[in-house]
Order: C-alpha cells, then structure tokens, then sequence
C-alpha cells in the first residue's frame, strides 16, 4: 500500500512541477526552442532546477544504495553503447517536440483537460511506441532464429 | 526575452527532480514519462500498477493546482494531423531512443550517463531545428 501512495504522491509532484514550470504550455516550450525569435529561456532553467535536486540526490543517496527502500531493485539503465537507434530515436523525438511543443510529461499531464489534440497525441504517441515494440521483438525473432 | 519566467521554472523544475528522486529512491523506477507509458504495453507482473498510479497522480497534481491559480493552458487549433504526426513521431523515436526530455533529460543527464546527454544534445538540437524551419515559414 505505502509503495503504491509512493508512486502517486512522486506523480502528484511531478505532475504540479509540469503546470508550475509552464513545460504544459506548447507556446512556453517553442519560445524556448525558438533561439533565433523571441527567446524565452525558462525552460533551460526547469532542466537546471531538476538537475540541482536530483543530480546529487542520486550521487550520495541513492548511487551508494544496491536496492530501493521498498526493497525492489534500482532499475538503472546499464547500457552504454551509443547506437543509431538512440541517436535516430532521439532526433525523431526532436522532430515531433519541435513540431507541436508538445512531449510525453506535458502530454500525459495535459490529458486531464480532456482537450481533444492532446487525446490525438497520446494515441498516436501510444500507437508509435507499439509499432516500434512489435518491430523490436520481430528482429529479436529473425536474430534468434539465425 | 520578456516572457522569461526564472522562478517559477526553477521551483516547477525542482519538484520534477524532486519526484525523479522520490520514485528512484523508494520504488528503484525512473522518472521517464515516455518509458512510464510504454512499459505499460509490455505488462509484467508486479509492474503495472506503479506505472498507472504515477500517470494518474501526474493528472491529478495539475488538477490540485486549478483551485490556487494555476491552469492547463488550451492547445495551439492547429489541424488535428499536426498532433497525429508530432505524437507518431514522438512515440517512435522515444520508444528507440529509450527515453525523452525527463529519462534523458533529467534522470539520465543527473547520473552523467553519456547515451543520455548524446540524446539530449540530440533532440534538443534537432527540435531547435525544426522551430527554426518553422519561423522561415511562418509557421510559429
């Protein structure tokens, strides 16, 4: 019970953190994306407030850890190779981002407004993330078969 | 730069670190919104309600914050297709690039992982890129 208020209450937060940076607001995000206009750089400074908590927080409270307090594993990413997918992935992403302001936490924070472009995002979103999963598994398929 | 608005982006930014904190501490999951959503299309046990709990708890933090001020802005009316394509687009490439402005931004920049500060640069580069083609356009 206390893990699952724990997973609410880290949401909450992060949800209010979304509406109280403004990153839920698409024209926020182009005016900061947009260097060579109007530049607002607020949003370097939503980064730069998460990175103040959570850069040394990891570093001297959870890096020294080997489990979670909840008792479940710390599921760090591991892997460390920078391949295409991560760099084609990611410039996807950046296209998408750039096009509608728009990126998964706002999207998902958003989504209680019931406002239909963003049921459009998150569908499409959702669809594209099962499109890639399927393709994944099918080319695991093809090199285990091999 | 008159819409600068440095201190209510710190303070909003600080509780996004400040939740990543909470859910890697007490429950050894990250913080990455897109990784969030899209492990709950590969359900495992065990795995799925924390998952369902955060997303909703993102709602309702925005929802708990109407009665002090605070709004969901409305989208740009652009054409619905724009929200097809941006959200195809950033369902894919977030799915193979293993994460977005939160995993890679926030949780994976604060542990000084390199593939995360590479897709940083990345997306980052690539959506100041499109912002760009757009105001030659006139499209901002």
């Amino acid at each position: 019970m206390i893990n699952r208020v724990i997973a609410l209450v880290a949401g909450m937060l992060f949800g209010m953190g979304m509406v109280i940076s403004q990153m839920v607001d698409p024209a926020k995000v182009i005016g900061f994306l947009n260097i060579t206009g109007n530049w607002d750089p607020s949003l370097a400074l939503v980064m730069g407030g998460a990175l103040m908590v959570f850069a040394p927080a990891y570093r001297f409270l959870i890096k020294p850890r080997n489990k979670a307090i909840s008792g479940e594993a710390l599921k760090v990413p591991t892997n460390k190779q920078i391949d295409a997918p991560l760099v084609f992935g990611a410039a996807l992403f950046g296209i998408g981002w750039g096009a509608a302001g728009i990126c998964p936490g706002p999207a998902l924070t958003a989504l209680v407004s019931g406002q239909k472009e963003i049921i459009f995002f998150i569908a499409a979103m959702a669809l594209g993330q099962v499109v890639v999963l399927i393709w994944q598994r099918a080319r695991l398929a093809r090199l285990q078969q091999a | 730069m008159e819409n600068f608005t440095p201190w209510s982006a710190l303070a909003g930014g600080m509780l996004l670190g400040l939740s990543a904190v909470i859910l890697l501490l007490f429950r050894g999951r990250i913080a990455g919104i897109s990784g969030i959503l899209s492990g709950l299309f590969t359900p495992h046990r065990g795995d799925t309600s924390w998952r369902v709990l955060f997303l909703v708890g993102m709602m309702l933090g925005a929802l708990a914050l109407i009665p002090l001020g605070f709004s969901i802005p409305d989208m740009p009316s652009s054409s619905w297709l724009i929200y097809v394509v941006a959200g195809l687009l950033v369902g894919i490439g977030t799915k193979l690039g293993n994460g977005c402005t939160s995993g890679h931004g926030i949780c994976g920049m604060g542990r000084f992982s390199v593939r995360s500060v590479v897709a940083t640069l990345v997306f980052m580069a690539v959506a100041i890129a499109v912002v760009l083609i757009r105001q030659m356009l006139g499209w901002v």
